[in-house]
C-alpha cells in the first residue's frame, strides 16, 4: 500500500485566487506541469480562499499552486493555508507564484507556505520541486 | 537570392504554434518570426510608395499620421500612476507633473476595476495595491485637487465600470467649474481585449458592449475631444502573445466597437476621430516598428475603403505606447533600464503619440520614486539628447521593415478573415480562440528561454550566483484600506440615502431599457452613490459573465 502511494501520479490544484485575472503564469506552470506527467486541475479565474481549499481537499491533491500578480499574497496564502488545515488537508503543499518580494516570501514561508517561485523562474525548477516535496511528504515516517 | 536569405514562409493563422518549427533556430524575434540573415531589395519589390507608404500624414499613414511628427509636438510623457488611496496618488501626480511629465494617467486598485467598494468582502488584501481606490465621486475629487482638470489631459485604465469612473471624471471637473465640452483625456474602456487577456470582465459581453456605446455616443455629443475608447494590445501581449496577435487581435476588436457603434445608428465620422489605441513595444525592435507602421495602414485602409469614412481624422491611428512590463526581470533589476530605452526607442521610431516608460521595479512591486524618475528621465533624453525625434519614420525604407510591415500586414488580414469565419470577435472569445492562440504562445515562449532559444540576460546566461533583491519595494500600508472603509462608512452615514436609492433605481430602468446610460450614471455619482453600488445595480440587470476555461 505504502508502494502505491508512493507512486501514484501527482495531483496539483493550480489556482487564481481574489480579483487577479492575469493568468499567463498559471497557465503555462498547469501546462508544465501537466507535460511532467502530473494531473493537473486549473479552478481558472477569481477563486475564493474556501472554494480552493474546498477543491483541494475534495480533488484529493498533493499539491495547491496558487498564482498572484495583485499583490494581495499577504491577505491570501495564509487564508488559504489556514482553511486547507481547517478541512483536513494539513497534508496538502502549498506552494505558488508571482510578485512577490524576498522579505514576503520569507515571511509566508514561517508560517509553513511551501517555496514561492518569482519572474523568471523555470518550469522546470517548479516541476522538481513539487516531486521532491510530495515524495518526501509520502514517505513514510 | 539563396533560401537561406529568404525569409521563411509566413505562417497562416491558423498554423500550429511556431514550436514545432522553430525549435533549433535561434534566430527568431521574441514573437518567434524567423530572422532573415540579409533583407534585399527584392523582398519589397511589390512595395508602392505612393499607395503602401505615402508621406507623413498622408493616406495610408505607415510613416506617421502627422507631418512634422515630434517636431511639431513632441509625444506626451505619460506615466501610469495610483496607489493607495486618493491622496497618496495626488502627491504622485504632483511628482511627476513639477519633474516634467506633461500627462497624467490614473491606475486603479483591482476593487475598483472590478467595480466594487473598499468594504466588499472580495475586495480584501487589494484594497490599493495595483492602483488607486476610488469608490466615489469624494474620491475622484481628492484624486485630483490642486490639479485644475480643464487644462491636464488624463487618461484612465479602467474597463469594466469605465462608464461610471467617467460620470465621476466628469462630475468632479464639473464641480472645479471647468467646462465638460472641453475636456481632454483618454478613457481606456476597452472590454474586449478584457474577455481576451485582462479578464476584468464583469458582465457579459453584449451589455458590456451596450455601456462602451453608450460612452462612445455621449462622448461625440458632448466631450468631442475626449477619447471614448482606448483600443489596447497591450494587454493581449503581457497575456503572451505574439506580435502579431497583438496587432491583428487589437484591430479585430477596434473594428467590432465600429461594427456596434454604426449598429446603435452613430455616423462613422461621428465617433472615428476619438477612438485611439494603445499598444505594447516589447523588446525586438524592428518587430515593433513594422507593428506600429503596420497598424496605422491597416487602420487606415479599413476605415477609408470598408468603413468609408469620408473624415481623413477616421483614417488616423493614433495611439499611446507603453514598454513591455513581460520583459522586465526580478534579476538584477537595474538592467531593465536598458531593457526599457529599447522599447520605447522603438515606440518612438514607431511614431507613437504617446508614451510609458516602465520602471526598472516593476517586475516585484509597483514603481519607487525613484525608479520612476529615472524611467520618466529616460524618455526626455530620447526626446532631446539622441536625435531620434527629429526626423520622421527614419527606418522608412529599409528592406527589412519594410518587408516586415508588408508581412505583419498580411499575417493580421489572415487573422481577420480567421475570426469572421468563428463569427465575430464576441463569439471567437466565446468559444476561447483568443485565449488558446495566447496561451499557445505563451507556452512557446517559456520552452524557449528554458531551453535558451532566447536568452535573458541574468535569468538564463549571465546568472550572478546567489544574488539577493537589492532595491527598496514600495509597500502599501494596510491602514490604506482601513481608512478606505472608513471613508465609506462616514460616505453612507452622511449622503441622502432616499436620493441615492432613487438614482440607482433610475439606472436600473435606463439598463431594462436600453437607454444611455451616462446620465443616469452622472446622476447617480453626484448624490455619491458609490462604485460598487452602481456596479451591483447593474449586475441585477446584465448579470455577471464566467469565461471558458483554456489552458
Amino acid at each position: 500500500m505504502e508502494r502505491a502511494d508512493t507512486e501514484r501520479t501527482i495531483r496539483v490544484l493550480v489556482a487564481k485566487a481574489g480579483l487577479d485575472g492575469h493568468d499567463r503564469g498559471a497557465k503555462v506552470v498547469a501546462r508544465a506541469l501537466r507535460d511532467a506527467g502530473m494531473e493537473v486541475i486549473y479552478t481558472g479565474i477569481r477563486q475564493t480562499p474556501a472554494m480552493i481549499a474546498e477543491a483541494a481537499v475534495q480533488e484529493d491533491v498533493d499539491a495547491v499552486g496558487l498564482s498572484l500578480l495583485s499583490g494581495a499574497h499577504m491577505h491570501i496564502f495564509p487564508e488559504v493555508l489556514r482553511l486547507l488545515r481547517e478541512k483536513g488537508g494539513d497534508d496538502i503543499l502549498l506552494t505558488g507564484g508571482g510578485c512577490i518580494g524576498d522579505e514576503d516570501m520569507a515571511a509566508l514561508a514561517a508560517l509553513g507556505v511551501g517555496r514561492l517561485f518569482g519572474p523568471g523562474a523555470s518550469t522546470r525548477e517548479i516541476v522538481a520541486y513539487i516531486r521532491a516535496e510530495v515524495a518526501s511528504r509520502r514517505a513514510p515516517t | 537570392m539563396s533560401d537561406l536569405q529568404r525569409p521563411r514562409a509566413i505562417r497562416s493563422a491558423t498554423d500550429t504554434p511556431p514550436s514545432r518549427l522553430l525549435e533549433h533556430d535561434r534566430h527568431v524575434t521574441v514573437s518567434g518570426r524567423p530572422i532573415p540573415l540579409l533583407a534585399t531589395p527584392a523582398d519589397v519589390a511589390d512595395l508602392d510608395y505612393d499607395r503602401d507608404l505615402g508621406d507623413p500624414g498622408r493616406y495610408p499613414f505607415t510613416r506617421g499620421v502627422h507631418a512634422d511628427l515630434y517636431r511639431g509636438k513632441l509625444w506626451t510623457m505619460r506615466q501610469f500612476a495610483g496607489f493607495g488611496t486618493a491622496e497618496d496618488t495626488n502627491r504622485r501626480y504632483r511628482f511627476l507633473l513639477e519633474r516634467g511629465q506633461t500627462g497624467l494617467s490614473v491606475a486603479f486598485d483591482l476593487p475598483t476595476l472590478m467595480g466594487r467598494d473598499a468594504d466588499d468582502p472580495w475586495s480584501a488584501g487589494e484594497v490599493g495595491h495595483c492602483g488607486v481606490s476610488i469608490g466615489s465621486l469624494d474620491d475622484m475629487q481628492t484624486l485630483f485637487a490642486g490639479i485644475p482638470l480643464a487644462d491636464v489631459s488624463t487618461s484612465m485604465t479602467i474597463n469594466s465600470p469605465a462608464a461610471i469612473i467617467w460620470a465621476m471624471y466628469i462630475a468632479a471637473a464639473e464641480a472645479q467649474g471647468a467646462d465638460v465640452a472641453k475636456l481632454r483625456g483618454t478613457l481606456q474602456n476597452d472590454i474586449l481585449k478584457e474577455f481576451i487577456a485582462q479578464k476584468e470582465f464583469i458582465f457579459p459581453p453584449e451589455p458590456s458592449l451596450k455601456l462602451v456605446t453608450d460612452t462612445i455616443a455621449f462622448g461625440a455629443r458632448h466631450l468631442p475631444q475626449f477619447n471614448t475608447v482606448s483600443i489596447s494590445g497591450y494587454h493581449i501581449r503581457e497575456a503572451g502573445s505574439t506580435a502579431v496577435q497583438e496587432l491583428a487581435f487589437t484591430l479585430a476588436d477596434g473594428f467590432a466597437y465600429v461594427d456596434a457603434a454604426l449598429a446603435a445608428g452613430l455616423a462613422i465620422d461621428d465617433f472615428a476621430p476619438r477612438l485611439s489605441f494603445f499598444f505594447n513595444s516589447h523588446l525586438d525592435l524592428f518587430e515593433e516598428v513594422a507593428k506600429f507602421r503596420a497598424a496605422r495602414r491597416i487602420w487606415a485602409r479599413h476605415m477609408r475603403e470598408r468603413y468609408h469614412a469620408k473624415n481623413p481624422r477616421s483614417w488616423l491611428l493614433r495611439f499611446h505606447t507603453q514598454t513591455a512590463g513581460c520583459s522586465l526581470t526580478a534579476q538584477q533589476p537595474h538592467l531593465n533600464i536598458v531593457r526599457t530605452a529599447y522599447e520605447a526607442l522603438a515606440g518612438v521610431l514607431g511614431g507613437t503619440q504617446s508614451l510609458h516608460t516602465n520602471s526598472m521595479d516593476e517586475a516585484l512591486a509597483l514603481p519607487s520614486e525613484e525608479a520612476v524618475e529615472i524611467a520618466l528621465r529616460t524618455q526626455q533624453i530620447l526626446a532631446l539628447e539622441i536625435g531620434v525625434a527629429d526626423t520622421v519614420d527614419p527606418l522608412a525604407g529599409s528592406y527589412y521593415v519594410e518587408s516586415m510591415t508588408s508581412r505583419l500586414e498580411a499575417e493580421a488580414e489572415a487573422y481577420f478573415a480567421r475570426i469572421a469565419e468563428l463569427g465575430g470577435v464576441v463569439a471567437a472569445l466565446q468559444e476561447g480562440f483568443f485565449q488558446r492562440e495566447i496561451a499557445d504562445a505563451a507556452h512557446w515562449y517559456q520552452m524557449a528561454l528554458e531551453r535558451k532559444q532566447r536568452i535573458v540576460v541574468g535569468v538564463n546566461e549571465f546568472v550572478n550566483a546567489g544574488e539577493r533583491q537589492a532595491i527598496p519595494l514600495l509597500r502599501i500600508d494596510p491602514e490604506v484600506a482601513r481608512s478606505q472603509v472608513r471613508k465609506l462608512a462616514d460616505l453612507r452615514s452622511r449622503r441622502d440615502n432616499l436620493a441615492v436609492q432613487s438614482a440607482l433605481a433610475a439606472v436600473a430602468q435606463a439598463a431594462r431599457d436600453g437607454d444611455n446610460l451616462m446620465p443616469p450614471f452622472i446622476a447617480a455619482v453626484k448624490v455619491h452613490a458609490t462604485l460598487g453600488e452602481i456596479v451591483g445595480t447593474l449586475k441585477t440587470i446584465y448579470g455577471e459573465y464566467i469565461e471558458p476555461i483554456v489552458i
